[in-house]
């Protein structure tokens, strides 16, 4: 069969209009949430029911609303971690690892204990949060050598890691620190708790119930401070070009190897901090299964905001919005789906961005003559 | 259908890329059995025009006619099949694979086991035929540019290929080889073999063609008329479509103080092989040491170790300081600046805008700089005004660099590196694939360098831009510098004997030898 | 501790790395990276389950999951190859949606005892001391197959002209596409063998070597594990063989470390606290990172290194797709 035009992909040679980019990552969104209620219905599940169900959880009220936004806190800091290291082209996969090593590292102030437990709240918490920055910087800092000094592909050595914290942290919390026996550790001391809205309700009814907590302020200086490191520093000036390519940035005089190293722990930092504000604000214990997988959603969120570190913030906000849901939406692994697919089509959607697609009438296609539309 | 006097017909052939008109109604002619010369500057057309008679490109109209028979190629094994063969500018080989793998690959001979051996002899046989020595076994990565350039050409002779298209295939090699080539060319025809020879060099077309056909951007200018009785001067007008002036101007100066100099300086390629073998050299202010030599010989590895992107023995010291083996921040701090022989792959970043690519070298120091961040508005108001004053053409300075063309990119590489006024500018082959406008900016801004007193270093392997520019030529040979000439007594022979293997002092005992054996004693 | 008992057990855990990598070995050899092995295998070990569940027939179990595999790769193959995206983001997301519609299409199927890869003895060869009973008895079918597999791998890109072409391509495109060679046509083709062949290492968990769906838990994390072998075998389907059966017995040897009271005369720690089991567990991650470090050395010190056009879609000319 022949149609009576064809379709050509021709190389963009003028700029992107800067609405596109945006457009691309709203459309593979819509597109994603359609082809997964297909999937849905082919599987005899009821699509329509269950994304009005998806909106009442999330977004229904405020206690919703809240939720949701303390699902999308930890997903800023690890959107942002994958988006500094894929700005330099190095695949960190291990933001999980990180965030489990980050909230590993922060519990130690509270069981080891690194300060008296009766220390003023910002003594504790401000340890915390460096200790899990630290920690994750740490695990970070293991890639980023084996990248480094001896060119060891980072996306499977991130990977292993990640295997590797887990098992590490199962550790401590079926042994040592293990709570009767249970797979967790005592909950926290109160000093050691992220300050949350719910702690004011006495004096406004209204927060009664609301668990969001100082994390989601501290993802937001996160944001700035990454936003500003990549497109206003030195630094960032040189993870950009780096990143884009390597042997100029080599040619510029650019310390490639230090780079890789500061720049994978930079991210590891980042990670770690969400598994410190994820255990202190919302667990408020060291326990198995920290995370949903919040590493690699932040892959996802970080790749559909486009490397832009306040977009990470509102497509958190979104992928907060499918783990709230996706706990009490059946099947468990719709939500996973939703993601695949949304990302797969973010990066079919990138073909725009550097072609132009053009429809082109055959007028006789025996003589293989064609004319531009 | 009787049997047509030509090999290959293209009417009225037009390309169109995006934006771009690469072909504009072209005709062209290859008779049976002759050379045809297609003659133009870089970008005019001729590669893309040759690439649509092999099957790569479509053309947007016009027909193409093989032996009086219109043809639609879709792809290139039709013109394959159609006794077509290219010989690429940039060699189709894969360099992992022996010279007998890369002579079947695509064809469906052998059918599924390789059987590599008894292929061998088939190679073999050809090679005999044609006179083309290489040794089947060997993988192409071990083979000089001579021989993969031989791989290429026994490739499509192997295909029964009758036209043959030649993409400047002399740009590569040396004076000796060129001859070799020569002669292989007329030995293809004396068997029946017809060729498109593409150059922009008026010297060979002159030397082997039998008929030319020139184009300038993208269209005809003389077409197929026979070379008898053309001169250069003709060629040239056609070519460029004025008068060409042959050199820039040049101001006689006084070189100063020693900046660089070079002491037994040793190195590896990428490939572990030696590539440069005990350099000796020194560049003065004010002045262009041009660097001569068929390429991979040592050129690229000299410009890398001195810019520090590359390990190295010896010293090599820049206003006294050592900078062997220290990474390129040495070299930058020193008043490096350097003109990479790679525009898009080392020279410049494709994605990022002008105005990033401008402060790749100045984003350190005040005042691109302010404590630890980028001043960007000041970044942007001086790439504006490096545009102004390099001529850079270009939407914005926000422009991606890859959309830029070879020309204006080199241009914003020159603005930068001149901009952080270095000491020593190390150029390679700065002129490569531009056209002639952009050739001759570029080699004013290079002299504007030498008259401001900044020591250059210009790798090269056009003999003319060398000759054009430089205060003394050093010529380079498997990674040994042949002599060294200054440029007023430079003479063309005895740069050709040195870039193929000859010492300097060898080459005037000799003559100084049968000079003397003539006299009677 | 039973040395013949480890390497029969590594033999039949290696067999699972070896179809995953050896696939991988495939797509990358094409110049197309994918690090979906993960997904694909998930959906494999999903597709297999179910099938020889639904139909009781093992067979048609083991060709679901090869298709399985080999339908979800040629997504990837579809964004990577026309639509030119990252090889790496893509792959990652692939890994997502083999999880996805494995987990979502697999709900239930936990408990389930559907009919399994029959195990047999070699007859013969079974009856040669230590070798025999190491290799050739009471193996699964897939095992002998690997067996089988690996040269007939090794021949075929070393040694035909399907591969001479493969690796032209993954070498570099542009000579293979003027010499008449579909790259394209070859890329697709590839990704889809590796994907079957990653669907396949997925069958060979739940129909086979550890019997059973149990949701991310069947191939956790070996499909990354086949990944980093490829880089350490050097693109060679014998040295992915050698390291693929080297881990399975590794794998399998640490785990037993666990089981005596006494390990060289010495109280075992392992037996009297198991939580030090966890620093057990770790030892395959460790070990991928360790072969990738070693791998990484040789490759620089030989100069060897990935397929040239690996992770690079091909564009020919000017004119895009």
């Amino acid at each position: 069969m022949k149609l009576p035009f064809t379709v050509m992909f021709e190389k963009r040679m003028d700029d992107v209009p800067k609405w596109l980019p945006a457009a691309t990552s709203i459309g593979s969104v819509v597109i994603a949430f359609i082809i997964s209620g297909i999937i849905l219905k082919l599987i005899g599940g009821q699509p329509m029911r269950v994304g009005k169900f998806f909106f009442e959880a999330t977004f229904g009220s405020w206690a919703a609303v809240s939720d949701t936004l303390v699902k999308a806190t930890p997903l800023i800091m690890v959107g942002l971690a994958c988006t500094i290291a894929f700005k330099m082209k190095l695949w960190n996969i291990g933001a999980e690892g990180q965030f489990y090593i980050g909230a590993f590292a922060a519990s130690l102030v509270v069981l080891i204990p690194m300060v008296p437990l009766d220390s003023p709240r910002f003594v504790i918490i401000g340890l915390m949060i460096i200790m899990g920055m630290i920690g994750g910087a740490a695990w970070g800092f293991i890639p980023g050598v084996l990248k480094g000094k001896f060119g060891v592909n980072e996306i499977i050595t991130t990977l292993m890691l990640n295997y590797i914290a887990i098992l590490w942290n199962n550790f401590w919390i079926f042994n040592k620190w293990s709570d009767a026996g249970f797979q967790m550790t005592p909950p926290f001391e109160k000093t050691a708790w992220l300050p949350r809205l719910a702690d004011y309700a006495r004096e406004y009814k209204a927060f009664s119930g609301i668990t969001l907590h100082l994390g989601v302020v501290i993802a937001l200086v996160a944001t700035v401070v990454v936003w500003w490191v990549l497109e206003r520093s030195r630094w960032g000036y040189e993870i950009k070009l780096t990143g884009d390519n390597k042997e100029a940035a080599r040619y510029a005089g650019i310390n490639i190897v230090r780079n890789i190293i500061l720049v994978m722990m930079f991210s590891g930092a980042l990670a770690g901090l969400a598994g410190m504000s994820e255990i202190s604000g919302v667990v408020h214990r060291l326990q198995e299964r920290i995370s949903p997988g919040y590493g690699f959603t932040g892959i996802i969120i970080a790749w559909l905001a486009k490397l832009n570190p306040f977009a990470v913030v509102l497509v958190s906000i979104l992928f907060g919005a499918l783990i709230v849901a996706g706990r009490e939406i059946q099947p468990s692994g719709l939500a996973q789906l939703l993601q695949g697919i949304i990302l797969f089509m973010v990066i079919s959607s990138d073909v725009l961005l550097r072609y132009k697609i053009r429809f082109i009438r055959l007028h006789s296609p025996a003589a293989g003559e064609v004319e531009v539309a | 259908m009787s049997e047509s006097p030509f090999a290959v017909e293209m009417n009225d052939v037009v390309i169109r890329f995006p934006g771009v008109l690469a072909n504009d109604h072209v005709n062209f002619t290859l008779r049976q059995g002759e050379i045809h010369a297609l003659l133009g500057e870089n970008g005019a057309g001729k590669s893309t025009l040759m690439n649509a008679l092999a099957g790569l490109y479509r053309p947007t109209s016009g027909t193409i006619k093989i032996k009086g028979e219109t043809v639609n190629f879709s792809s290139p094994k039709d013109a394959i099949a159609k006794g077509i063969g290219m010989v690429h500018q940039h060699f189709m080989l894969v360099p992992t694979q022996t010279v007998t793998e890369n002579i079947l690959l695509g064809l469906d001979q052998p059918r599924f086991f390789m059987r590599l051996k008894e292929y061998d002899q088939k190679v073999l046989a050809l090679q005999d035929q044609f006179g083309l020595r290489v040794d089947p076994t060997a993988k192409i990565w071990q083979l000089s540019v001579g021989e993969q350039q031989r791989v290429e050409i026994l490739k499509t002779l192997y295909r029964g290929a009758n036209i043959l298209i030649m993409d400047e295939p002399t740009a590569v090699l040396a004076p000796q080889e060129i001859d070799d080539l020569i002669e292989t060319m007329r030995s293809m025809v004396a068997q029946g073999k017809s060729i498109v020879f593409i150059s922009h060099k008026l010297q060979e077309v002159t030397a082997v063609a039998d008929r030319v056909t020139v184009l300038r951007k993208g269209k005809v200018t003389a077409e197929g008329v026979s070379i008898t009785g053309m001169t250069k001067r003709d060629l040239a007008q056609l070519m460029v479509g004025r008068d060409v002036v042959f050199s820039v101007a040049k101001k006689p100066q006084k070189p100063g103080d020693v900046v660089l100099s070079i002491r037994d300086v040793r190195a590896e390629n990428n490939k572990g092989v030696p590539a440069l073998r005990g350099v000796n050299l020194e560049v003065r202010q004010g002045e262009i040491l041009g660097i001569a030599g068929v390429s991979g010989n040592g050129q690229s590895e000299l410009a890398e170790v001195i810019t520090g992107m590359r390990p190295c023995q010896g010293s090599i010291l820049i206003n006294g300081e050592d900078v062997a083996n220290q990474p390129p921040i040495v070299s930058i701090r020193g008043g490096v600046a350097h003109v990479p022989e790679d525009r898009t792959h080392v020279g410049s970043a494709p994605n990022l805008s002008i105005t990033d690519n401008t402060i790749m070298k100045a984003y350190r120091e005040q005042p691109v700089a302010k404590g630890w961040s980028v001043d960007f508005t000041y970044a942007r108001e001086n790439a504006r005004n490096l545009k102004r004053a390099y001529e850079i053409l270009a939407p914005s300075v926000e422009t991606m660099a890859r959309k830029l063309s070879g020309g204006n990119l080199q241009k914003v590489i020159l603005a930068r590196e001149i901009s952080i006024e270095p000491r020593l500018m190390v150029a390679v082959q700065p002129t490569r694939g531009l056209d002639v406008g952009a050739i001759e900016a570029i080699q004013t801004l290079i002299l504007a360098q030498r008259e401001s007193g900044t020591a250059v270093l210009l790798v090269s392997e056009e003999l003319e831009e060398l000759l054009s520019l430089s205060d003394r030529i050093a010529v380079i040979y498997e990674g040994e510098i042949m002599g060294i000439v200054p440029n007023e007594n430079a003479d063309v022979e005895e740069l050709g004997l040195m870039m193929t293997g000859s010492h300097l002092e060898d080459i005037r005992k000799q003559k100084a030898a049968s000079d003397a054996g003539r006299v009677p004693s | 501790m039973n040395l013949e008992i480890i390497l029969h057990a590594g033999l039949a855990t290696g067999t699972i790395l070896l179809f995953a990598a050896i696939g991988e070995v495939f797509s990358e050899r094409a110049g197309v990276l994918n690090l979906g092995v993960e997904g694909m295998m998930l959906l494999g070990a999903m597709a297999g389950f179910s099938t020889s569940l639904a139909t009781g027939n093992v067979w048609l179990g083991l060709l679901a999951a090869i298709i399985a595999g080999g339908i979800l790769s040629l997504a990837h193959g579809l964004v990577t190859i026309h639509f030119q995206a990252d090889q790496v983001v893509s792959g990652l997301s692939l890994t997502f949606l083999g999880t996805g519609l494995a987990l979502v299409l697999g709900e239930g199927l936990t408990g389930k005892n559907p009919p399994l890869v029959p195990s047999f003895n070699i007859p013969g060869l079974s009856a040669i001391p230590f070798i025999g009973p190491v290799f050739f008895t009471d193996h699964s079918l897939l095992v002998y197959v690997g067996y089988l597999f690996v040269p007939l791998a090794w021949y075929f890109i070393f040694r035909t002209r399907p591969g001479m072409h493969l690796r032209a391509v993954g070498e570099k495109p542009d000579a293979a596409d003027t010499m008449g060679v579909n790259v394209y046509g070859l890329r697709y083709l590839y990704v889809f063998v590796g994907g079957c062949l990653a669907g396949l290492a997925g069958a060979t968990i739940s129909l086979s070597v550890s019997p059973g769906w149990y949701s991310t838990q069947t191939t956790s994390g070996q499909g990354w594990i086949a990944v980093g072998l490829v880089i350490f075998a050097q693109w060679d389907p014998l040295r992915a063989a050698f390291g693929a059966y080297l881990f399975g017995a590794l794998r399998r040897g640490i785990l037993d470390l666990q089981g005596p009271a006494f390990l060289l005369g010495m109280k075992n720690p392992l037996y009297i606290n198991s939580n030090y089991g966890f620093f057990l567990q770790m030892t395959p991650y460790v070990l991928t990172i360790l072969a990738l470090v070693i791998g990484s050395r040789q490759a620089a010190r030989k100069r060897l290194g990935a397929p040239a056009a690996l992770g690079l879609p091909y564009i020919r000319g000017e004119r895009g797709l």
